[in-house]
């Protein structure tokens, strides 16, 4: 057996599940929808989120003005009405139909009235419904969320900053008269997390099962206070030089020149509270000594273990497993080398050291490809078929900043000269892999016809 | 054999190079010590918390520990009356009562200051402002962290069912009759409800609390300032109180057992067959509602989990710890091969890692996601492995570091955990089908120089 199953019982989900946001405009409703949505899909639970404002701007072309949102708009109110019923439509194909275990029900929902229907709509379908409303009355974080992602929305093209400030402050207005929060006594018997100016303060009531209790964890350690996360690979390896995989050399001369570069380009940031991880893996822990600042290590930032290929030469597996070699290229994400990991499992043991960075601020991690891989695919929302290969070169730092509703990252090349270790996707009958500086392409492998698994 | 060296402090490193006792493979990520403080009326499960919450941080490695007031109360106290005792109007009591706090948190500072410990559970009432406030300019004072965990409960069946579990067979009672106890400690409920103020969500703002409302159905979570109250917070959120057994075995004798193997991922041998058809028996004549099964991705668990008829889910976690360099050898060729590692490895069980293998350490950060669904479930039944059980049961017996390799697991046999009061009652249960013994004592020469007579003095026999 050499495809992982996931390393976490999947029937830890048997109904699908519907998380419902609530709350007025502005409170983060989307960006916690997003996230989710992200985290879920990356722990490898199939999640979609349903964002009803994108399915009414498809419905009214045109966004004139907050009077769309008044509450004694009749038109307004059917238009918005018909929406919300058709993204819950999309979400009982996609739950139903279409194998998605969690849908995200990205709405204001801030009647009990409209709660209501979403519930029967659940209890109709066999979906468990968890609510999640954002309460925050604190001006300036309001403010903030409005500059960062309402001024560029779609519906605001056409308005400089103060109009459009306006016009939205007036549209949070129009909900708020007939807001009704969750409420103790009358909701007592929903599931739901109330999540209190920004994370400071949870109200918790009646989680279900296992996948209610993780997004629970889960919101309870994300932030939004603004920092950057630096990851990058330890220095060149004399393994790396080899053209081997894995195993626990030290760096090479090259690849303590790039710790040194690393440590100065580190001072250089003037990065407040700086905190760096490494494996327990030579290669890190030396790189991550030229920085100067104190590190800690994690098991399970190690590199994937490649079991009976440890230590060899793509070309010596392509010799002494053709099979296995072929094998995995054909998934590389569910590949397991033989008494080794997969990704997929790679992704299952990185899980605390996400929640953790989820809880951290600046932050360093020096990791390996792999592992990067799998963080990166985190951060950067990469599907399983992408995350093996994404590019993660030597030498190379990058610097991810949280911004609206995703990530911007930086590369950062420190300009010390290093081996390739990226092998891209091969194409059926040529492998591509050069494990020099020099820029060549070696035919190593020469697959015919269709290979079936065991 | 490879010899690494590290430049850093963390890795305990011998006399001959070798850094096989590895770093935590976690980072300890807590720096000030931490003070969890209980609040609540008397059997509202503070002391079940607090034990339950202090076997958890300890398993995982966080040196926790509960000081208990009412044991100070007792000891200051030889004989307990009744509940005049606890009158809020009884100034002599008062005056003892709080002697005993100042004692508790003294000691409390000794266990931070003198004793590695890391976190302090202060489990006693704390139902005024007033002493909430002391201990959190206490704290202040001395740099600990404070953390409140408040129950409050009003279901009056709860409430009997504590006082009747926990309540009745207290030291303090031990000359009553049950009802006579049940009518004392309800009116001793009653002193501290004159004065109870919970904690409040505009006055205590800016402590860092959690509030369990009714044994979980709600929780209120205020300021969580760190790591390890994120994972108070998210293990509190996980247990329940339903009454349920977990069902501990190990696979069905191995091909690899027989040959006195260690490792690897071999079949059942004829009687671990045997084995498997018996534990299915077992488990049906137990008639066990919405039994859910458990085993590893190794083929024995799997072979063995088969045979019972249910379906049973897979976890990765569950896998035998991994010997490196040493899977699938016997102890004798071990011993031949690397007899350093083996000696190494009886100096410190716990934290020796097989060289490109894992550590009995390792194995409790991976099997942590698996004990924190086994809080969530009902009846459970694992099938695992000899050191994967050893370190489930030293958490649901609270067992040490150091207990924890040499724990008692043998083969054919299940463990039936019920929890009771404030532990677990365990029953052995010997499916009377014969199989090899796996288990290898701490022999009495550890040390490196020892001659391979020593050194295989207590491996078990084998074919």
């Amino acid at each position: 057996i050499c495809f992982s199953k996931p390393a976490l019982p999947l029937c830890m989900t048997n109904c699908p599940t519907l998380i419902v946001t609530v709350g007025l405009p502005a409170r983060g409703k989307t960006y916690i929808s997003k996230k989710l949505t992200r985290y879920l899909n990356w722990i490898g639970v199939p999640t979609r989120e349903f964002n009803v404002g994108q399915y009414r701007r498809e419905c009214v072309k045109i966004y004139k003005s907050f009077e769309f949102f008044r509450p004694d708009n009749e038109e307004g109110l059917k238009i918005r009405q018909q929406c919300a019923s058709a993204a819950l439509n999309d979400v009982r194909q996609y739950l139903a139909d279409k194998g998605g275990q969690v849908a995200v029900f990205d709405a204001t929902n801030t009647t009990r009235e409209r709660r209501g229907t979403i519930t029967a709509f659940a209890e109709q379908n066999g979906f468990k419904v968890f609510f999640v409303e954002s309460v925050c009355e604190d001006p300036e974080v309001i403010a903030e969320n409005i500059v960062q992602v309402k001024l560029g929305s779609p519906d605001y093209t056409n308005c400089n900053t103060e109009e459009a400030m306006e016009d939205f402050k007036k549209r949070i207005k129009c909900y708020e008269n007939s807001y009704e929060t969750l409420d103790e006594v009358l909701d007592r018997d929903l599931s739901y997390i109330k999540i209190m100016d920004v994370g400071r303060r949870y109200l918790v009531n009646q989680v279900q099962d296992h996948i209610q209790s993780r997004i629970v964890y889960y919101l309870m350690n994300i932030h939004i206070t603004p920092r950057s996360i630096y990851l990058c690979r330890h220095g060149e390896s004399d393994l790396n030089v080899k053209g081997c995989i894995g195993g626990d050399s030290g760096l090479s001369p090259r690849g303590k020149e790039f710790a040194n570069y690393l440590g100065q380009f580190i001072q250089s940031q003037e990065i407040s509270d700086l905190k760096v991880w490494t494996s327990q893996m030579k290669r890190t822990i030396q790189t991550a000594e030229a920085v100067s600042v104190p590190y800690e290590q994690w098991k399970a930032l190690n590199e994937i273990d490649a079991g009976v290929c440890e230590e060899m030469m793509y070309e010596e597996i392509q010799q002494h497993y053709p099979l296995e070699f072929a094998m995995r290229d054909q998934d590389k994400y569910r590949y397991r080398y033989p008494k080794g990991e997969s990704y997929e499992d790679l992704v299952q043991r990185l899980e605390p050291v996400i929640m953790e960075l989820e809880r951290q601020e600046n932050i360093l991690v020096v990791c390996h490809q792999a592992i990067m891989r799998c963080l990166l695919a985190y951060f950067l929302d990469k599907t399983a078929e992408e995350l093996p290969y994404l590019k993660c070169p030597l030498h190379t730092v990058l610097k991810l900043t949280p911004v609206a509703y995703g990530c911007k990252v930086e590369s950062i090349y420190l300009n010390v000269d290093a081996v390739n270790t990226h092998r891209d996707r091969p194409e059926v009958g040529i492998s591509t892999y050069s494990h020099t500086d020099t820029d060549f392409v070696a035919d190593l492998v020469n697959i015919r016809g269709n290979l079936c698994y065991a | 054999m490879q010899t690494t060296l590290f430049t850093y402090q963390a890795c305990t490193v011998d006399s001959y190079g070798l850094s096989c006792f590895s770093p935590a493979s976690v980072p300890q990520l807590t720096n000030s010590p931490t003070l969890i403080v209980m609040v609540g009326l008397p059997a509202r499960g503070k002391t079940y918390i607090s034990k339950k919450l202090s076997r958890y941080l300890n398993w995982i490695g966080v040196p926790t520990k509960v000081f208990n007031l009412g044991q100070y109360r007792r000891e200051a106290v030889q004989s307990y009356k009744n509940f005049e005792f606890f009158r809020p109007d009884n100034e002599e009591a008062m005056q003892i009562r709080r002697a005993c706090a100042t004692n508790a948190l003294e000691d409390v500072v000794i266990y931070f200051s003198k004793e590695h410990g890391q976190v302090a559970v202060f489990d006693a009432t704390n139902t005024t402002r007033e002493r909430r406030i002391s201990i959190v300019s206490f704290s202040k004072e001395k740099g600990y962290k404070v953390f409140f965990v408040e129950s409050i409960c009003d279901d009056p069946d709860i409430i009997a069912q504590n006082i009747t579990e926990v309540k009745v067979s207290s030291p303090d009672y031990v000359n009553c009759d049950k009802d006579e106890a049940q009518a004392d400690f309800l009116k001793r409920i009653e002193c501290y409800k004159q004065t109870y103020v919970p904690l409040d969500d505009e006055k205590d703002r800016h402590l860092s609390y959690i509030k369990i409302f009714n044994v979980g159905s709600r929780y209120l979570v205020n300021r969580v300032q760190d790591h390890i109250q994120s994972r108070i917070v998210y293990y509190l959120m996980n247990i329940h109180v339903t009454p349920r057994s977990i069902f501990l075995s190990r696979h069905g004798e191995s091909e690899l057992n027989l040959l006195g193997r260690i490792g690897g991922d071999s079949g059942l041998s004829p009687r671990g067959h045997k084995y498997a058809t018996a534990l299915g028996g077992f488990i049906k004549g137990q008639h066990i509602k919405d039994l859910k099964v458990w085993t590893s991705h190794m083929k024995r668990t799997i072979q063995t989990a088969e045979h019972l008829g249910i379906p049973y889910e897979q976890w990765k976690a569950l896998n035998e710890i991994d010997a490196g360099v040493c899977e699938e050898l016997t102890y004798e060729d071990i011993q031949e091969n690397h007899p350093e590692e083996f000696a190494l490895r009886d100096q410190d069980k716990y934290r020796y890692r097989y060289p490109k293998g894992e550590s009995y350490e390792d194995l409790v950060h991976r099997l942590e996601p698996v004990i924190m669904e086994l809080e969530r479930q009902e009846n459970v039944l694992v099938v695992c492995h000899q050191a994967v059980m050893r370190c489930l049961l030293a958490y649901l017996l609270d067992k040490t570091a150091d207990e924890l390799p040499y724990l008692k697991c043998p083969l054919h046999t299940v463990l039936k955990l019920t929890p009771v009061a404030y532990g677990c009652r365990v029953e052995h249960i010997c499916l009377n089908i014969e199989a090899v013994n796996t288990h290898r004592e701490r022999p009495g020469n550890v040390d490196i120089t020892r001659n391979p007579e020593e050194a295989l003095k207590t491996i078990p026999d084998h074919f």
